[in-house]
C-alpha cells in the first residue's frame, strides 16, 4: 500500500475569473480546504455555482487565477500540462456525468486506456478484471452504442478503478442515469472505493447521495458557502 | 413551413454555421475549387486561344477560303463588316524567263498586309543572314527562293519577266508563313504584289489559279464569320481553319488540349472529393442541430430543404468569392505566361467564369448533397439519446448522385465523351480498387497492432479502431498522392513522351522530283559525302476514278473533306515492306509472293472518309490508264513523324511501268546542309525543301504548350492538397475528444504525438503504397490509350510513393492535427 500523506488534496484560496462580453466573471471565489487520504469529499451546489470548475482546478486539468492546489504535496502550479498528466496518469481516476468512454473504442479497450498510459503491460487482463467486476463480463467487446447508460457507466467506473488509483474524481456521476440505476451505480462506486481505499471527491447537486460521503462542501455563486467538517 | 420562411431559416443558418467556423472547410474546399476550374478555365481559353494564333502562322490568318475561281466580294465585305481584317492572294504555276532561260516557278501575289498572322523574313542576298519583313513586295519587284537564284545562276538586282510584266528580283525570301502546307510543290516561289497579277497576263479562262482570302481578327468575329460563310461556301470553294494548318500541328494542338482537359479534370474530381470529405464533418456535427428542428416538429422534407438551401447559397457565395480568385490568378498567370510566351495572349472570354459558377453549385450539391440527404434520417430522439445518428443514406445512392454530377459536369467542361468515361471509368476503379486494397490493410494493421510499443499500439489502434474512417482516410490521401505522383514523375514521362513523338533527328529536308534512273546516284552521292543514305520512295500521280466499278463523284459525298479527296490527285506509291510507324489496322501486309499483284494498302481515316472497306475495288486514273486496285490493308499512319508518308501504296511490280518520281525525307544537320549544293549542281532538277523553319515552329509550340500543362498540374496539385487537407479535418472532432480524454487519463504530449505520427506515417505509407500501384496503373492507360505514346511503367514510383506518403503525411497530418494537441483537458468536463 502507498503511504499517503493525511493530507492529500490541499486547495489554497483558489479563484477563477474568466473574460465574458460583460467584463470579468468570477467562477471560484477564495476557496481553501483539505481532503485527508482515504476520505470521501462531496462538493455541492446548484447549476453554475462552479462545481465543475473547482474539479477540474483540483485534478490539474485547469489551473486557478491565483491560489494553488497541491496533491500529495505536490504543488501543480509548478508543474506544465504534461506535468500534471504524469501526475495523473495512474494516480487519478475519472468518471463523468456523460460518461466520456471513447466511441470507436469496445469496453475493454476503454477500461484498457488508463492502464495502458499507467505503462501497464498487463493492460487486457486487468480490464478484463475490473469489468468483470462491475459485472460488464458479458459486454466486453461491446462498443459504447451498444452498452445502455448505466453499463456506460458501470464501463467508465471500471475505467475509472482500473489502475487502481490515489484519487477519483466523479462529476455528477448519476446525471445522466435514472433513480434506480443511479442508486446501483452508485453503490458501486462506493464499493470500490472502500475496497482501494481511494480519495474520491464527488461534484454533485443530489443532496442524499452527497450524505453518503465523508464530507460536504456548499458552494454558492462561486464562494465556499458551508463546509460539513468545520460545522461540525 | 413557407418557401419564404425556409430561405430566412436557412439564410440565418448558413450566418451561424459560418460564424461557429462549421462551414469554413467546406467554403474553403469550394473556393479552392471553383477558383481552379475558373483559372483553368481562363487560361485554357486563353492559351488556346494564343495557341490558335500561333497555329494560325500556318495557315498566315484565323481563316481562309480557297477557291479555283475569284472569291464574291461579299465574302470581303462581310469580314470587313464583322471587323476582320481581310488580304488577297493569288497562287499560280508559271514559267519566268531569263535571259534565255526558261524556270518553273510558284507565283504567289499577295496584297497588302499579307500575311495576317506570322512573319516574312528575307535576306538580301542567298545565304545571308535573314530579318523580319514588315512589307510586301512593291508593284515591280518580286522576292524569291535562294533555289530560284541558284537555278538560274543569278543575283538580286536581276531582272525576270513573268508573262508580259517585268519584274526585279530584290530580296530572298527565306521564310513565309504558310508555305508549310504545299511541301511537293516542284519549283520554287516568286512573290509578287497582287496589282500586277494583272499586268501579267497570264490569268486566263481555264489557268489554274488557287485565290485565297485570308481573314484575321478577333475570335468571336472570326467564329461569326465562319457560320455565316457556311451557308454560303460554293462547291470548290475551301475554308481552311487553323487546324487544317498541318496535321503534325493538329496532333501537336490537340494532345495538348487532352492534357489541359485531364488536368483540370482531375482539378474538379480532387475539389469534389475534397467537398464530400468535408460535407461529411458537417453532416456529422449536424446530427444535434437536426435532431432539434425534427423534435421542434420539423419534416423530414423541411430539414432537407432547409440545408439544402443553405448549401445553394454557399455555392453561390463561395463560387463568388472562388471566382474572384480565379480572375485575379489569371491576370498573375497571364503576366508570367506572356512573358514567356513573348507574346501577349489573347483577352479570355466569359464562358470561364460561367464555368466556375456553374462548378461551383454543381459540386457543392453533387459532392455535398448525399451525406446531408443522411441528415433527413436523424431520429428527434436523439435530444434524448444522443447516441442515435439514424441510418443515413444508401451508400450506392449517394455515389450515384457523385457520378452523374461528376460526369455532367466534365462533359460541359471538356466536351469529350470518350475522354470523360475515360477518367470517370479509371478514377471510380481506382476508388474502388484502392477501397479494397486499404480495407485489406487495416485488417492487417488490426492484426500487428498487439505486438508494437504504447505510442505505436495507440497509433495503429486509431486507424484499426475506425475501420470505415481510416479506409476513407487512405483512399482520400490515395487519390491526393497518386495525383502528385502522377504530376511530378509520371507528368515528365508523359510529356516527354509527347515531345519524343518529334524527336530532334526528326527529318529537316525534304528531296523531291528525283527522276527513276537518278535515285541509285543520288544515294551514292550521299555515300561519297560520307552522310547516311536516304530511302527514296516512289510516287506515281494518280486519280481516284472508281469504286467497285462504280464511277466516283464529288457529289456523291456530303462530306467536305471527302468531296475534296476524291478530286484531288493522289500519290501513288509501292513498297516491298509497310513505313516506319506505320500499323496496320485490318486485312495483311503483302506477301514476296504477291509482288505484282493489284493489291492496295490504304490507310485507314481515309478509307473511312471516302467511304471504302477491306476488299473494295478501287479505280485510278494513271497517265490515261486505268489501273484496278483491291484494298487488303488499312493502315494508321503516323503523321507527326515528318517522315514521307502515302496514304496510298501498292505492292512492287504493279505501278513501276508508269512515269513516276522519287521522293525522300531526310535529317541534315547544319554542316551537312551546305553540302547540299553539290546534289543541287549534280541533279538539277532535284528539289530541295528545307522543313527546318516549320519543325523549329512546331518544336517551339509544343514546349509552350508542355509548360501550359506543366503550369496547369500546379491547380490541380492544390486540389490535391486541398484533399489531403480535408480528409485531415475529416476527424478532427473525434481527435480533439479523444485527446483530451486522453489528456484526463494521464496522457503526456509527447505520446500524443507519438501516436499521431505513428497514425498518419502508417496511413500514408499505406496510401502512397497504394497510390504509386495505382499512378503507375494509370499512367500506362493513359499513354498507352489516350494519348498514344510508348510508355514503360515504373516500379519504384510504388517506393517512392510509400515514401512520400509515409514522410508526406506524417508531418501534414501532426501540422493538421496539432492543436488537437492543444485541446485543453478540461473540455472533458464541460462537454455535455
Amino acid at each position: 500500500m502507498v503511504q499517503v500523506s493525511p493530507c492529500f488534496i490541499e486547495a489554497v484560496q483558489l479563484s477563477k475569473q474568466v473574460n465574458s462580453a460583460e467584463g470579468a466573471l468570477s467562477i471560484l471565489d477564495n476557496i481553501s480546504f483539505q481532503v485527508a487520504a482515504g476520505t470521501s469529499l462531496a462538493v455541492l451546489g446548484a447549476s453554475g455555482s462552479g462545481k465543475t470548475t473547482l474539479l477540474g482546478i483540483l485534478a490539474g486539468l485547469d489551473l486557478p487565477s491565483s491560489g494553488r492546489v497541491s496533491f500529495d504535496g505536490i504543488d501543480l502550479n509548478t508543474l506544465d500540462e504534461d506535468g500534471r498528466a504524469g501526475l495523473r496518469a495512474g494516480s487519478v481516476g475519472f468518471v463523468f456525468q456523460n460518461f466520456q468512454l471513447l466511441q470507436g473504442l469496445t469496453a475493454i479497450e476503454n477500461v484498457m486506456l488508463p492502464l495502458e498510459l499507467a505503462g501497464e503491460s498487463n493492460a487486457r487482463a486487468m480490464a478484463r478484471e475490473t469489468l468483470t467486476r462491475v459485472g460488464l463480463a458479458s459486454r466486453l467487446t461491446h462498443y459504447p452504442n451498444q452498452l445502455s447508460g448505466g453499463e456506460q457507466q458501470r464501463c467508465a467506473i471500471a475505467r475509472a478503478f482500473a489502475t487502481r488509483p490515489k484519487l477519483l474524481f466523479a462529476d455528477e456521476p448519476t446525471g445522466n442515469l435514472d433513480q434506480e440505476t443511479g442508486r446501483r451505480v452508485i453503490a458501486l462506486l462506493f464499493e470500490l472505493n472502500r475496497e482501494q481505499g481511494t480519495t474520491l471527491i464527488m461534484a454533485t447537486h443530489d443532496v442524499r447521495l452527497a450524505e453518503q460521503c465523508d464530507r460536504q462542501l456548499y458552494l454558492d455563486a462561486g464562494r465556499l458557502l458551508r463546509d460539513s467538517a468545520q460545522v461540525n | 413551413m413557407l418557401l419564404n420562411q425556409q430561405i430566412q431559416l436557412s439564410l440565418r443558418m448558413l450566418w451561424r454555421d459560418f460564424r461557429s467556423g462549421e462551414l469554413r472547410i467546406l467554403a474553403f474546399a469550394l473556393i479552392i475549387a471553383v477558383g481552379s476550374v475558373t483559372a483553368v478555365g481562363f487560361f485554357i481559353d486563353r492559351v488556346q486561344q494564343g495557341m490558335e494564333s500561333q497555329a494560325a502562322e500556318l495557315i498566315a490568318a484565323d481563316l481562309v477560303v480557297a477557291s479555283p475561281h475569284p472569291l464574291p466580294d461579299n465574302y470581303r465585305q462581310a469580314a470587313l463588316t464583322r471587323g476582320l481584317q481581310v488580304v488577297d492572294t493569288v497562287n499560280f504555276r508559271s514559267v519566268i524567263l531569263v535571259g534565255e532561260k526558261l524556270q518553273l516557278v510558284e507565283v504567289k501575289a499577295v496584297g497588302n498586309g499579307y500575311p495576317l498572322r506570322g512573319q516574312l523574313r528575307v535576306a538580301p542576298t542567298a545565304f545571308a543572314s535573314e530579318a523580319i519583313s514588315e512589307s510586301i513586295p512593291a508593284a515591280g519587284e518580286s522576292w524569291v527562293e535562294a533555289r530560284l537564284l541558284q537555278l538560274l545562276h543569278i543575283e538580286p538586282g536581276a531582272t525576270v519577266s513573268l508573262g508580259q510584266r517585268m519584274l526585279t528580283i530584290n530580296k530572298v525570301l527565306t521564310y513565309e508563313p504558310d508555305r508549310g502546307g504545299d511541301f511537293f510543290s516542284v519549283a520554287p516561289r516568286l512573290l509578287i504584289n497582287i496589282d500586277d497579277v494583272a499586268a501579267t497576263g497570264l490569268i486566263q479562262t481555264g489557268a489554274l489559279v488557287s485565290y485565297r482570302l485570308l481573314i484575321a481578327g478577333k475570335r468571336s468575329d472570326t467564329v461569326d464569320y465562319q457560320g455565316w460563310l457556311t451557308t454560303r461556301i460554293q462547291t470548290g470553294e475551301q475554308l481552311l481553319t487553323v487546324n487544317e494548318g498541318r496535321p503534325e500541328l493538329r496532333t501537336a494542338l490537340q494532345r495538348a488540349q487532352d492534357f489541359l482537359a485531364l488536368a483540370s479534370m482531375i482539378s474538379v474530381l480532387l475539389a469534389g472529393v475534397a467537398i464530400a470529405t468535408s460535407a461529411r464533418r458537417f453532416a456529422q456535427r449536424h446530427l444535434d442541430a437536426t435532431a432539434m428542428l425534427r423534435c421542434f416538429g420539423a419534416a423530414q422534407r423541411t430539414v432537407i430543404s432547409l440545408f439544402g438551401l443553405e448549401m445553394l447559397w454557399l455555392a453561390l457565395l463561395a463560387s463568388t468569392v472562388g471566382a474572384v480568385l480565379g480572375v485575379l490568378m489569371q491576370v498573375v498567370i497571364s503576366q508570367i505566361m506572356d512573358q514567356l510566351f513573348l507574346t501577349n495572349l489573347p483577352l479570355p472570354t466569359l464562358k470561364p467564369l460561367l464555368l466556375g459558377y456553374a462548378s461551383g453549385v454543381m459540386l457543392l450539391l453533387g459532392f455535398a448533397m448525399p451525406p446531408l440527404l443522411g441528415l433527413r434520417q436523424v431520429p428527434p430522439l436523439r435530444v434524448l439519446r444522443r447516441d442515435l445518428v439514424g441510418r443515413g443514406v444508401a451508400t450506392w445512392q449517394m455515389y450515384l448522385t457523385v457520378v452523374i454530377s461528376m460526369g455532367l459536369l466534365l462533359y460541359w467542361q471538356i466536351g469529350q465523351l470518350r475522354m470523360v468515361l475515360f477518367v470517370i471509368g479509371g478514377m471510380m476503379f481506382a476508388v474502388a480498387l484502392l477501397t479494397l486494397a486499404a480495407y485489406v490493410l487495416v485488417r492487417v494493421i488490426n492484426r500487428l497492432r498487439q505486438s508494437v510499443g504504447v505510442a505505436w499500439r495507440f497509433g495503429l489502434a486509431n486507424i484499426a479502431r475506425r475501420p470505415g474512417g481510416s479506409v476513407i482516410q487512405i483512399v482520400s490521401f490515395g487519390i491526393g498522392i497518386m495525383v502528385l505522383l502522377l504530376l511530378s514523375t509520371v507528368r515528365t514521362d508523359l510529356l516527354e513522351g509527347w515531345r519524343r513523338s518529334l524527336p530532334n533527328d526528326a527529318p529537316n529536308h525534304f528531296l523531291i522530283n528525283v527522276q527513276p534512273d537518278q535515285v541509285d546516284a543520288i544515294q551514292q552521292f550521299f555515300k561519297n559525302e560520307g552522310m547516311a543514305q536516304p530511302l527514296l520512295h516512289p510516287m506515281v500521280r494518280a486519280r481516284l476514278v472508281s469504286i467497285n466499278d462504280r464511277a466516283v463523284n464529288a457529289t456523291d459525298y456530303q462530306d467536305e473533306q471527302a468531296k475534296h479527296l476524291v478530286t484531288r490527285e493522289f500519290n501513288l506509291s509501292w513498297s516491298a515492306q509497310p513505313q516506319a510507324g506505320n500499323t496496320i489496322d485490318a486485312g495483311q501486309w503483302w506477301k514476296t509472293t504477291e509482288h505484282g499483284q493489284p493489291l492496295l494498302s490504304l490507310e485507314s481515316k481515309l478509307a473511312q472518309t471516302i467511304g471504302v472497306k477491306l476488299h473494295d475495288r478501287v479505280g485510278f486514273d494513271v497517265n490515261g490508264s486505268i489501273v484496278q486496285l483491291k484494298i487488303t490493308n488499312l493502315r494508321t499512319v503516323d503523321w507527326d513523324s515528318f517522315k514521307v508518308n502515302f496514304f496510298t501504296v501498292s505492292p512492287p511490280g504493279v505501278l513501276e511501268q508508269y512515269p513516276s518520281s522519287w521522293v525522300t525525307s531526310l535529317y541534315l544537320t547544319a554542316e551537312e546542309k551546305h553540302r547540299l549544293s553539290g546534289l543541287i549542281k549534280q541533279f538539277p532538277n532535284v528539289t530541295i525543301i528545307d522543313i527546318e523553319a516549320i519543325m523549329n515552329r512546331v518544336r517551339a509550340i509544343m514546349d509552350r504548350l508542355a509548360l501550359a500543362v506543366e503550369f496547369l498540374f500546379l491547380f490541380t496539385l492544390l486540389a490535391g492538397l486541398a484533399v489531403l487537407y480535408a480528409a485531415i479535418a475529416a476527424n478532427l472532432d473525434e481527435r480533439r475528444f479523444e485527446s483530451a480524454i486522453l489528456r484526463t487519463l494521464g496522457a503526456r504530449r509527447y505520446l500524443l504525438r507519438r501516436g499521431l505520427i505513428a497514425e498518419f506515417v502508417t496511413l500514408g505509407a499505406l496510401a502512397g503504397m497504394l497510390a504509386g500501384t495505382t499512378a503507375t496503373a494509370l499512367a500506362w492507360v493513359l499513354a498507352t490509350q489516350v494519348f498514344h505514346f510508348p510508355y514503360i511503367p515504373q516500379p519504384w514510383i510504388t517506393l517512392v510513393g510509400t515514401l512520400v506518403g509515409a514522410v508526406g503525411i506524417g508531418a501534414a497530418g501532426l501540422l493538421g492535427t496539432r492543436q488537437v494537441l492543444q485541446q485543453p483537458p478540461m473540455q472533458t468536463l464541460k462537454r455535455t
